[in-house]
């Protein structure tokens, strides 16, 4: 053996964990919450502050949360994907979470840009967000029959993670 | 004092007073001082997860104030400070602790620049003694003893 062997490898396997480590996007942090029970809350909807929101009227359902503000740039960017897959009867029920945000602005929003959910959830405070480890909105959770946790996104919804990602896995948990 | 005069020290005592009103309102001091310093404790051990290379103790970011507050909030229901990281991990996961607990998947984060540690100073034991036998002890000649010691005298004169 070459005696540049040794150093070689330890070199290239050092190169190949930087380049790992660089690729990875330190934004998307693991959430603890994947296979855990949705934290449970009851807030005023958005459209109807008379009326409450809690997960428990989900029960039996696959369904998603998504987690938005009317102040959130990227939220406008997945807005159009969700309104879309919604149209086109690909989504299960979309609840959204209006985060952090006026209840006018909020509503004026979704006058704008479409209302894909079936309700949303007004989370004036962040209360909510805190217990679903809410940190950079857009958020959303697919959450199964059960009430389980079984999908976090982190960021803004992309019709690729739509495709390969979240479709998918809600074909499997409606089995 | 005159009318003028009058009406001056009227301005300026108005100004005076009104002073405060322009002043940016002070963000309110914590009511309670010992929690306070404890929720400055345990946040600066905790990351912002909006602003990552920052503590909780010192973003700025929203989310950074509403935790600020919800510790505050644990502590005064009588948490200990591990309960209130224990609230934040179970929400946020262990990225959130700048000081990783010690656990089986942590063993390589802790135990790893000690393995690397101990690998180098072997490397660097078996090369040196493989060197110092390579390094044979040759005594001078006598020719050799010579020219030193003219070249030695040399660099005297």
């Amino acid at each position: 053996m070459n005696k540049f062997t040794l150093p070689l490898i330890a070199f290239v396997a050092l190169v190949a964990l930087l380049a790992v480590g660089l690729n990875l996007n330190p934004r998307e942090v693991p959430s603890p919450l994947i296979g855990k029970p949705t934290p449970d809350f009851k807030v005023p909807q958005l459209h109807n502050p008379d009326a409450t929101f809690s997960p428990k009227e989900m029960e039996g359902k696959v369904w998603l949360l998504n987690v938005w503000a009317s102040w959130c740039v990227s939220c406008r960017e997945e807005h159009p994907v969700i309104v879309e897959y919604a149209k086109k009867g690909l989504l299960p029920p979309v609840v959204g979470l209006n985060y952090k945000d006026k209840r006018d602005d909020g509503l004026r929003w979704l006058a704008r840009f479409g209302d894909p959910y079936l309700l949303s959830a007004f989370d004036a405070d962040g209360r909510v967000g805190i217990d679903y480890g809410v940190y950079g909105v857009p958020e959303s959770y697919l959450i199964d029959k059960a009430g389980v946790i079984r999908f976090k996104q982190i960021g803004p919804i992309t019709p690729a993670v739509m495709e390969n990602k979240i479709l998918p896995l809600v074909k499997e948990l409606n089995q | 004092m005159n009318a003028p005069m009058k009406l001056i020290f009227a301005v300026l005592a108005a100004l005076c007073l009104a002073h405060p009103a322009f002043a940016k309102e002070a963000a309110p001091l914590a009511e309670d001082p010992v929690v306070e310093k404890r929720m400055i404790e345990i946040s600066e051990e905790l990351r912002c997860l909006v602003c990552q290379n920052e503590s909780l103790a010192g973003s700025q970011a929203d989310l950074a104030k509403d935790l600020r507050e919800e510790v505050r909030g644990l502590i005064k229901s009588g948490k200990s400070d591990e309960e209130v990281k224990d609230f934040l991990v179970s929400r946020y996961g262990d990225f959130v602790l700048y000081r990783p607990q010690v656990k089986p998947v942590t063993y390589a984060l802790w135990a790893g620049p000690f393995v690397l540690l101990l690998i180098g100073i072997v490397v660097l034991i078996s090369f040196l003694r493989k060197r110092s036998k390579q390094v044979e002890e040759t005594p001078l000649s006598e020719a050799d003893k010579k020219r030193a010691e003219a070249l030695l005298k040399e660099g005297q004169s």
